[in-house]
């Protein structure tokens, strides 16, 4: 299959009280989110990125739209389960979303609840924990380790269920750089083993890792491409308040100067690179 | 500081009894209690203190560290002493004023201080042999038979385990919320019992919000981790009876006949 997440016109409004008008945190998009591909989703605080995520597995039902993932409606109460173990979802604070107080224990709550056989949540417990590095803590305490390390036992614990697919909502937002790096490294690593990355993060230095981003701004879609072409409208970005990566801004002046920068240098890397060769 | 409270105070340990199926442990010390209430003279509480005693000189738990666990129970064990000493009648032995010691309440007050401070040693080794997280597993899976009629033993399990889990993490909130209020000039020390009680209020408001918001972040990760309550769902750890267990049920089984046979052969001190 092609896209593994359909995104039909999809409206999301909450409302809690009768009185108040509902607040329209997704309204009306649509998106495919392609099979293996890397996504990520950026936009200002309330732009409706996470409803727009939790929209994708099930844990909020559209007002209006549709959402597939694979052949399943998220509606469809007979599915549920087969979507949200199909698209596994990190969230932003690694504390409130460990449920045990042992590590390797807190790994094995999802295969535990898809009725896997003891045995075989053992390997896929020590795999994943391998997988994150995080092997010599199988039976620590979460509360005694780091944000970054909780992090990545959060992970693994998605890990574990086989997932096809990791939302990621903003899994950095609470770390130091280097438990930020530790974070990105895993999540390039899931993505090349095959497994199809949505990432939501307010830093761009991470959205340039992806091969699509999405911009959010005010419940709508404002850009949808390549790095190299949502870094391009430099003037929309900055109408949505947004920053560009420091790397793709200098380039865009040294274009405007002039010199005929390549539109795919957006990272400090190829900048550098660039520069360097340039005569 | 706060993140290294201890809990259920475990005494991280590889011996036998730390190996134990939980459910043994449990019921052992069920029966342990049931125990004292069946033994009523000195030779069997002797007896049970004998066998408490070779418990715990098999879990390599330090005496020391048992009998700090005590402490804070003193007070009440004291308590209930000078309770039975002057407020049983009989044979008078002592007087002063309206206080008096009888015979009977001199042997009651004994009698109950022994069954009191075996009870609290014997209950307190099953939280001192037994992490806290394998305790609710086996609490869930010992009360599994009541799940039949109703009786939702998997959530009060996971409940349980739940709350040892978020303990530390909203102790932590608690201080920061502390601090930031003590930033603000907040001032937890000073003043009547009164004062202090009020100045909490300003701690407990955010900190009830916090752990709302902590309730409801977790409940959504549980979900996306499709967490259906206890149908269908299977456990990493799988508990079984192995040698030991059985070698252990044995004991406790005969043990309990002994405690009956000491009650129906020996007079009663009371
Ligand atoms: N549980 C809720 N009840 C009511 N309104 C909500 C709720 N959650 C979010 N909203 C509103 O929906 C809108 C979108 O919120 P959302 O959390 O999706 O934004 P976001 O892009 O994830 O923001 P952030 O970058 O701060 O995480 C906001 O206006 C917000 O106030
Ligand atoms: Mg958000």
């Amino acid at each position: 299959m092609k896209n593994i997440i359909r995104i039909e016109n999809l409206i999301f409004e909450y409302s809690h009280l009768e009185e108040e008008p509902a607040i329209r945190a997704v309204d009306n998009v649509s998106l495919n989110i392609e099979t293996g591909s890397f996504t990520a989703i950026i936009g200002k605080n309330g732009s409706g990125k996470s409803t727009l995520a939790k929209n994708l597995n099930g844990l909020l039902l559209p007002s209006g739209g549709t959402v597939y993932v694979k052949q399943w409606d998220t509606r469809d109460d007979a599915h549920i389960w087969d979507v949200r173990q199909t698209a596994g979802m990190v969230f932003q604070n690694p504390d409130n979303q460990l449920v045990s107080s042992i590590v390797e224990d807190d790994v094995a709550f999802g295969p535990e609840n898809l009725g896997i056989e003891p045995k075989e949540i053992r390997e896929r417990v020590d795999k994943a924990l391998a997988d994150v590095n995080m092997g010599k803590y199988k039976k620590k305490a979460p509360h005694l380790l780091s944000g970054g390390q909780k992090q990545r036992i959060a992970i693994a614990g998605v890990v574990a269920m086989k997932p096809e697919c990791i939302i990621f909502d903003e899994p950095t937002a609470m770390l130091d750089p280097k438990g930020r790096e530790e974070i990105m490294s895993i999540i390039d690593e899931l993505h090349r083993e095959g497994i199809t990355v949505v990432l939501i993060t307010h830093f761009m230095e991470e959205a340039v890792r992806a091969d699509r981003i999405i911009i959010m701004d005010d419940a709508k879609v404002l850009l949808d491409g390549t790095p190299e072409e949502v870094f391009a409208q430099e003037e929309t970005l900055r109408e949505a308040n947004l920053e560009i990566p420091m790397a793709a801004s200098l380039a865009h002046k040294l274009r405007k100067r002039g010199i005929k920068v390549p539109e795919d240098v957006i990272t400090v890397e190829r900048l550098v690179e660039f520069v360097c060769q340039y005569k | 500081m706060i993140r290294d409270i201890t809990l259920g105070q475990y005494y991280a340990g590889e011996s036998l009894i730390h190996r134990l199926d939980p459910r043994v442990k449990i019921i052992a010390t069920l029966l342990f209690i049931v125990e004292l209430f069946i033994v009523n003279n000195f030779i069997g509480f002797a007896v049970c203190a004998a066998a408490l005693a070779v418990y715990v000189k098999v879990s390599k738990v330090p005496l020391s560290f048992i009998l700090r666990g005590l402490k804070p129970i003193l007070l009440i064990i004291i308590f209930t002493f000078c309770l039975n000493i002057f407020m049983i009648d009989g044979r008078i032995i002592w007087q002063l004023g309206f206080l008096k010691i009888t015979v009977e309440g001199l042997l009651t007050a004994v009698f109950m201080g022994i069954r009191l401070v075996l009870l609290i040693i014997g209950s307190s080794l099953l939280t001192l042999t037994t992490k806290p997280i394998s305790l609710t597993d086996g609490i869930e899976r010992l009360l599994g038979p009541l799940a039949r009629i109703g009786v939702p033993t998997h959530e009060i399990a996971m409940m349980m385990s739940i709350a040892l889990r978020f303990i530390p993490t909203l102790l932590e909130e608690t201080d920061k919320i502390m601090k930031a209020q003590q930033a603000r000039g907040a001032d937890f020390e000073s003043g009547n019992l009164l004062a202090r009680a009020k100045s909490l209020i300003p701690i407990l408001v955010p900190l009830f919000v916090s752990a709302f918001r902590i309730a409801q972040d977790l409940a959504m990760a549980m979900e996306a981790r499709c967490y259906r309550g206890g149908k269908g769902r299977t456990r990493m750890h799988e508990m079984r009876f192995r040698g030991n267990d059985y070698a252990a049920l044995m004991i406790l089984v005969l043990f309990l006949g002994v405690t009956i046979f000491m009650r129906m052969q020996l007079p009663s001190v009371l």
